[in-house]
């Protein structure tokens, strides 16, 4: 693999950029794998990296129906943050954020993470307390986050209006070191980087089936044809259920659609995301200038890719009431994903009641930011059959009632 | 350079002038022109700077495909960004200015990015700024950021002063497109009867079909547009309207229409934008086609134009786009704007037509006119930098030797018309590739559907991929016809009109120009023109195996530019293919989103701002608090009053002013907030029992109770007390929060799982008022208002009575949330206000005070009393907050019974609810952790309890807390290290009882 | 933006008067099941790319409970009816098969 820099950049330019090769390399199923990742999303990819990185797993393939990174990686609002409330929330999501500090570097592929803050509005005497409660839980998590004042929040977003009228700003749960970064480059470095280490990354290859032996599996039939593995991870979000259909088990999970836009891009004005949850939206700018602006999920099932419109007026209007210069923005693009929620919306990354198959799911609205903690404890979990971050998130949970809420801190999740 | 003509212009009003300024300097123009025409028709060719490497760019399109042409419009709060000039309408006044450009349009530093450019290939920034980790955060990113963005942000302060609404509009055939085929369509679908819809985003009627010429049943197009207009306007069932756009297209028939209203006449009365909700039961999308550029190099530079924008120029508003015009194309239709020119007494010194047997009867009247035509001709370069003055030819099947340069100012270009799909494309219809047009138009077979599963769009005329006039007004007749069937009217028997223009021959598609440029060639071919993305790139992200088109656009950010992509796409898409060596239809195309063109934030809105963003919802009392200094608190979609404040006092000091008045004599609250639910019927006490931990079917007529609800799950959701009005009727009473949450989920129950249970529930929340009197001299009080019996022995603790209270109809509830002798009264809401000010006036002896939430808060904290929100967030069940007393043992079900039984729940290790009491008397912090040593896997701190009501109360003088606790009932006594939000103070509490204050409840009982 | 009629007060209801509910037809389990059936009947959902039987509510209308039959694909209704029953009525079975020759005749198989 030619290493990325700005000299190599520069080399390029004197002959046309004729020699840089290819990302990843193009691949065709072999018989068998060691391990077969369903999904070549950020989270099977990220799976896919780790099984090499940290466990010298590398006979590896990740399946891809559409195109690698296409599904919501590419679709999202790319918020990275791990002020969450309860403790494996917490771990896994900090975990990810940590792993983004550095994963540029790590894959020689500029993700562009941006830690220029993230704050969460308290509008009510009721938020005002909930992430109070954060800060204090954050504090013994490792997590940084610090609530501040009204006048700060001024500082920091200089078109916040503050007085309401309906919901003032009382305040704000601040993580500083939460941001945002390239959602695209994150599913091409990791790719990037997983082929480099001799995985196939096989896109246009749908999963039609899944094959067992008894309780175990054995492995997968294809569009491209039977692929034996020892291992398999479905890791496919909102068609999740679709997967676990094939493989015989049924998953607390419901598709459903969630909404985002994006305005024309203008100059910076905005050095930070910013999420109301009591007026449910939330706001960072691109790069490019986009004012990135996403709100609630609909609430009903869907595989559309395609919401209702009502939710966009909800969120724009939330947006003007907060920061009311937008008004004479315009809407550029608007999109939705499909995600997959589950019964207490955290994620579930567990064994399944077929033996050697493992399903990373469930991450609902706010997926992106877990791709690096997810791979790396998917792979943990897949390699050694346990693991730290993800043993609070198997899906035996459900029958024992032992849930993951965060809905206590925040209406609305991403 | 670009000018206004003597004559012609069919929509501009050459007899009136109006002036505007551009970058400061005072312009003039007329009436009908766009700020595109009269900028080019002051010689302004220069209008913007791209995206990225800031190269002068000017007028290019003079639709909604512009790319270029963007500027910032008005001042203050009226500015707005990335307005497109060839859609804004001229009007007097008008302010605009260039964008991303430092410190002038015409002295741009930026613009040293484009002599980088070839070390700012496509994707460059994820292979740089890698190292050091820092710098991205603080160096690199912050200069992209400030070079990219485009236009200038609005005020930090700015506040819209424009008004924006939405309408709601249901029609049977909606058109979409005001050209030739959307009049036909809509004209064949109103004879009909059917109610018709047609909109059209320009100013004007007619599209394209006034500049391209021909003939319609004999008539000029123009005469055509007139005469079909006035048959639409006779028809009573059909609406008209200008500038609207189909901006997106949703399920079932639901289309947004954009209407742009004051745009072009800010000082019209009335709403800026109307937003349009339309719901159509079937949709003819007639929108048109929109011309291609052909990327040969230098073809983004100021003067180089679409060939259909420098003829539209010139026949509607009477603007050269220069003196001497190359025309370079691939078609027939170019060949029209090279006798418009021609005909407006310019110099055209060259057609260069692609392809090598050129065109069909266009090419021969332009010869005949004595224009020059070569054929197998392209362009391989473009001259000048700022101001064209020449162009290179070449072969166009070469590798771009230059053969001749043809002095011009001006050049045409044409690469072919790709049906505008959008529409179609938004809710699921599919494409197909037409080899012939070298275009992607609608798949008939695959349309989008609306809720019966039929096809509910039907495209029409260009937009259907037609090319001739006399095709696209039949196809439009046809979708007028089907659209009237499919809906069950009958369509008249009128044919679709004879239209004659000149044959053309095939185009011959041309994605490089010439076929074989070399690199350096490709370099400077623009795709995308705002975003700066050229074949080069496109060719390094195939090569880099970038090959989905969804990553080449993301990896070159072609298409993603304020246009969309509308004029880059298909010739993108056709680089890509070219690169991968597969045909264009494998390669496949983007996903078209909604909005056709960008929509204004505050059309979006609508009129829910400032106070109308959400409704409030007010209590009959809610004049008296304002008017008494109530501080608000938003609950809900209510205001409560926190406190009552009085003049000089703080918050906390009214609090504890307010509980002292309570606790000491007479408080008085207003507690319409609470839910009320009358739950009525033979089966009433049955379906509480089920909804209810409790047994609620034992309670008595004339009692109270206070009852637990539980979410199937487990978890508790709200509480309150239930009064049994009689044999068949409960009343029950939730939180505030709760009313209608409560009683949807009642009705939910009711109807889909004991829908033969005889129960019905109506929710009465806001038909009563509750005033709650509370305090030592509340019975006093209501003796003196009298009319109802509240002696001790008649109306005792959990009981209620109905009567007349001072003269009005009242339940009054002896219960109470604070340990007080108490009295909830409620009263029809009409009564509400002349009871409070009897009770206030009455009470008055007593110094009775208002108190609010503030307050309530604490006095119940310091009973012990939980609060659903704060000792409960959706993971807690009863048992954990030692209400197991509440829950019954007797009965077999209740909703939450199950769950509860589950291993996690009946865990003895569940934290549980205690009273916490700081060893110095201070105040814990809401939400704070008990911690014990070590860590947990994750390397987390372990904690063994936290915090969930905390205040100081001012009746014992210390700080009081309830929390949650790791076997906390069995640890009496014990002490729990709180941390603050430092994670390192520590702050040490006992665990005590949760019940603070009269614990015999003594002052209760009374 | 869907639009689904209500079979109580036979409205055409534009989505902004109804709320959604989930899938349609799952029998309550009470305190005897087994915390298996009681996991399942919480939370285990079928979630079909196809044919979905599912509540809805007319909230901001006559205020009833009913079912729908969707395509969670294409958003196609193949009926509505009343939420008091504990199957979908022959009818629309029906409709869905003579439209839907791809799906099961009943997906909850």
């Amino acid at each position: 693999m030619k290493r990325y820099s700005a000299f190599a950049v520069a080399r390029e330019a004197l002959t046309g950029h004729r020699g840089w090769e290819r990302a990843w390399r193009r691949a065709q199923p072999k018989a068998r794998y060691d391990v077969i990742i369903v999904g070549a999303g950020g989270h099977g990819l990220a799976t896919a990296y780790y099984l090499g990185k940290r466990f010298g797993i590398t006979n590896v393939a990740v399946l891809e129906k559409g195109w690698l990174g296409g599904g919501n990686t590419g679709r999202n609002t790319t918020i990275i943050r791990s002020n969450y409330l309860q403790d494996p929330s917490a771990a896994i999501y900090e975990k990810s954020r940590a792993l983004y500090e550095t994963l540029s570097q790590d894959l020689n592929y500029n993700v562009m993470f941006s830690p220029r803050g993230v704050m969460m509005l308290a509008q009510t005497e009721h938020e005002v307390r909930g992430y109070r409660r954060t800060a204090h839980a954050n504090a013994l998590q490792g997590v940084e986050t610090r609530f501040i004042t009204p006048a700060e929040v001024k500082k920091i977003v200089p078109i916040i209006r503050l007085e309401g009228p309906r919901y003032p700003v009382l305040g704000a749960l601040w993580q500083a070191r939460g941001g945002t970064a390239r959602h695209d480059a994150v599913a091409w470095g990791y790719a990037r980087a997983c082929s480099a280490m001799g995985m196939d990354i096989i896109q246009q290859c749908e999963v039609t089936g899944i094959r067992r032996d008894g309780d175990r599996v054995t492995g997968v039939d294809t569009t491209k044809g039977a692929i034996a593995c020892d291992k398999l991870g479905l890791v496919v979000a909102g068609h999740s259920g679709v997967l676990a259909q094939m493989a015989g088990f049924r998953l607390p999970i419901e598709s459903v659609a969630l909404q985002a836009l994006v305005s024309e891009p203008i100059k910076p004005i905005m050095d930070c995301v910013v999420m109301a949850n009591t007026v449910h939206g939330y706001m960072s700018q691109s790069d490019k200038g986009e004012m990135v602006i996403g709100g609630g999920a609909d609430g009903y099932n869907n595989y559309t890719q395609r919401g209702s419109f009502h939710h966009v007026e909800e969120t724009v209007r939330a947006l003007i009431e907060t920061f009311p210069m937008l008004s004479r923005l315009k809407m550029l693009r608007w999109w939705g994903g499909i995600v997959d929620m589950t019964g207490d919306r955290s994620p579930i990354l567990s064994k399944t009641p077929l033996q050697n198959c493992f399903v990373n799911c469930g991450w609902g609205t706010g997926g992106f930011k877990a791709i690096p903690g997810s791979g790396w404890g998917f792979a943990e979990l897949m390699a050694k059959g346990h693991a730290p971050l993800t043993d609070s998130f198997s899906l035996d949970r459900f029958r024992e009632g032992r849930f993951i809420d965060e809905s206590v801190a925040a209406g609305v999740a991403h | 350079m670009s000018t206004r003509l003597a004559t012609g212009g069919r929509l501009i009003d050459r007899s009136r002038q109006v002036s505007f300024t551009f970058d400061g300097t005072t312009l003039r123009g007329h009436p009908g022109d766009t700020l595109a025409s009269a900028l080019l028709a002051s010689g302004r060719t220069l209008v913007g700077r791209s995206f990225k490497y800031h190269r002068p760019r000017g007028v290019i399109a003079s639709g909604a495909e512009e790319p270029n042409a963007l500027v910032g419009l008005g001042q203050g709060d009226r500015f707005e960004p990335n307005a497109r000039a060839t859609t804004t309408e001229l009007f007097d006044g008008l302010q605009a200015a260039s964008q991303n450009c430092w410190p002038s349009l015409d002295y741009d530093v930026g613009a040293v990015n484009a002599a980088l450019s070839r070390f700012l290939p496509a994707g460059f920034y994820y292979k740089m700024f890698i190292h050091p980790r820092a710098f991205w955060k603080h160096v690199y990113e912050p200069f992209i950021r400030h070079s990219a963005g485009l236009g200038r942000a609005p005020a930090v302060e700015a506040r819209d002063p424009d008004r924006y609404e939405h309408f709601h509009h249901h029609t049977d055939v909606l058109v979409v497109g005001g050209g030739v085929a959307g009049l036909q369509a809509a004209k064949t679908a109103g004879e009909s009867g059917l109610r018709v819809l047609l909109v059209e985003q320009t100013g004007h009627w007619g599209g394209r079909a006034p500049v391209d010429g021909g003939t319609i049943d004999g008539k000029t197009p123009e005469d055509w547009i007139g005469d079909t207009l006035q048959a639409l306007d006779n028809m009573p069932n059909v609406t008209l309207r200008l500038r609207l756009q189909g901006a997106g297209l949703y399920d079932h028939g639901y289309v947004l229409g954009y209407e742009r209203l004051a745009d072009h006449a800010p000082d019209a009365p009335g709403p800026r934008h109307r937003l349009w909700r339309i719901r159509a039961g079937r949709i003819v999308t007639a929108t048109g086609a929109i011309e291609r550029p052909l990327p040969f190099a230098g073809n983004d530079r100021p003067g180089v134009m679409l060939a259909s924008a420098v003829r539209d120029y010139i026949v509607n508003w009477g603007v050269s786009a220069g003196d001497r015009l190359v025309v370079v194309t691939n078609n027939d239709d170019a060949y029209r704007t090279a006798l418009a020119h021609h005909r407006a007494g310019l110099t055209v010194p060259a057609v260069l037509d692609a392809r090598p047997e050129g065109g069909g009867a266009l090419m021969a009247e332009a010869q005949a006119a004595g224009i020059r035509v070569l054929t197998g001709r392209g362009i391989a370069q473009v001259n000048g930098t700022r101001a064209l003055t020449g162009v290179e030819i070449c072969a166009q099947a070469g590798e771009g030797t230059p053969l001749e340069t043809i002095a011009c100012d001006a050049v045409a270009m044409s690469g072919g018309w790709s049906p505008v799909v959008h529409l179609w494309s938004h809710c699921g219809g599919k494409l197909v590739w037409d080899e012939a047009a070298a275009a992607f138009r609608p798949d008939p077979d695959r349309a989008p559907i609306g809720q019966d599963g039929a096809s509910n769009v039907i495209a029409a005329g260009a937009a259907n991929g037609q090319g001739d006039l006399s095709s696209i007004l039949k196809d439009a007749e046809k979708a007028g016809k089907t659209a009237a069937r499919d809906l069950g009217g009958t369509p008249s028997d009128a044919s679709a009109p004879d239209a004659e223009q000149p044959a053309e021959a095939p185009l011959a598609p041309v994605w490089m120009m010439p076929q074989g440029a070399p690199h350096a060639l490709r370099a400077k071919a623009f795709l995308d023109f705002q975003n700066d993305v050229k074949v080069s790139d496109v060719h390094l992200a195939a090569q880099e195996g970038f090959e989905s088109v969804e990553h080449t656009k993301r990896y070159t950010t072609l298409g993603m530019a304020t246009d969309q992509g509308k004029m880059s796409n298909i010739n993108g898409l056709a680089v890509l293919s070219r690169a991968l060596n597969a045909p264009i239809p494998q390669v496949g195309t983007t996903t078209f989103r909604p909005p056709y063109t960008p929509v204004s934030m505050g059309a979006i809105a609508g009129e829910a701002r400032g106070p109308l963003f959400q409704p409030i919802r007010r209590t009959p009392l809610h004049d008296w608090h304002e008017t008494h200094g109530a501080k608000w608190e938003p609950v809900g979609q209510w205001r409560r009053p926190y406190c009552y404040p009085r003049a000089g006092e703080d918050k906390h000091a009214a609090v504890a002013r307010e509980i002292d008045a309570t606790r000491g004599s007479l408080g008085l609250l207003d507690a319409s907030t609470l839910g009320k639910i009358v739950v009525k019927g033979p089966d009433a006490g049955r379906f509480l029992d089920m909804l209810y931990t409790n047994m609620m079917s034992t309670l008595k007529p004339g009692r109270c109770r206070y009852g637990l609800m539980c979410s199937e799950n487990g978890f508790l959701i709200d509480d309150g007390v239930v009064a049994r009005l009689d044999d068949d009727t409960f009343l029950c009473h939730t939180t505030t929060g709760g009313a209608d949450r409560i009683h949807a989920h009642m009705e939910d129950w009711l109807q889909t799982e004991w829908w033969d249970w005889k129960v019905y529930t109506a929710n009465l929340t806001e038909q009563f008022a509750q005033i709650a009197v509370v305090g030592p001299n509340a019975r006093k009080l209501l003796e003196k208002l009298g009319g109802i019996d509240v002696s001790a022995e008649t109306l005792p603790f959990m009981a209620f009575a109905e009567g007349q209270l001072a003269g009005h109809p009242v339940r009054v509830f002896r219960i109470s949330f604070s340990g007080e002798l108490s009295y909830e009264i409620a009263v029809p809401a009409g009564q509400a206000r002349a009871l409070w000010d009897r009770i206030v006036d009455a009470g008055a002896e007593w110094q009775i005070t208002p108190y609010g939430t503030e307050a309530l808060h604490v006095m119940r904290a310091e009973k012990g009393f939980i609060m659903i929100g704060d000792e409960t967030d959706g993971t807690v069940i009863p048992q954990d907050l030692g209400l197991d007393w509440a829950i019954s043992k007797k009965k077999d079900d209740y909703l939450g019974k199950r769950a509860q039984a589950r291993s996690h729940m009946t865990d003895p290790d569940r934290w549980k609810l205690v009273g916490l009491k700081t060893l110095d008397g201070s105040v814990l912090p809401d939400g704070a952790y008990a911690v014990t040593e070590g860590t947990n896997v994750n390397g987390q701190r372990n904690t063994e309890g936290r915090v969930t009501s905390s205040y100081h109360s001012p009746t014992l003088g210390h700080g009081i807390a309830m929390g949650l606790a790791h076997r906390g009932p069995e640890r009496m006594g014990e002490v729990l290290t709180f941390m603050r939000d430092d994670g390192k103070t520590a702050i040490e509490a006992r665990i005590v009882d949760p019940v603070f204050f009269d614990p015999e409840g003594a002052k209760q009982n009374v | 933006m869907l639009i689904l009629t209500c079979p109580c007060c036979g409205v055409a209801a534009d989505e902004i008067e109804l709320a959604p509910g989930g899938q349609a037809h799952i029998a309550r389990r009470g305190p005897d099941s087994t915390d298996a059936a009681f996991e399942e009947y919480l939370f285990l959902r079928d979630n079909p790319r196809g044919v979905h039987f599912e509540r809805w509510r007319h909230a901001m209308g006559c205020g009833k409970w009913f079912h729908a039959a969707r395509c969670t694909a294409t958003n196609e209704v193949f009926g509505t009816y009343p939420a008091q029953t504990t199957e979908p009525p022959q009818e629309i079975r029906d409709r869905i098969a003579e439209r839907r020759t791809d799906q099961p005749k009943d997906s909850r198989a």
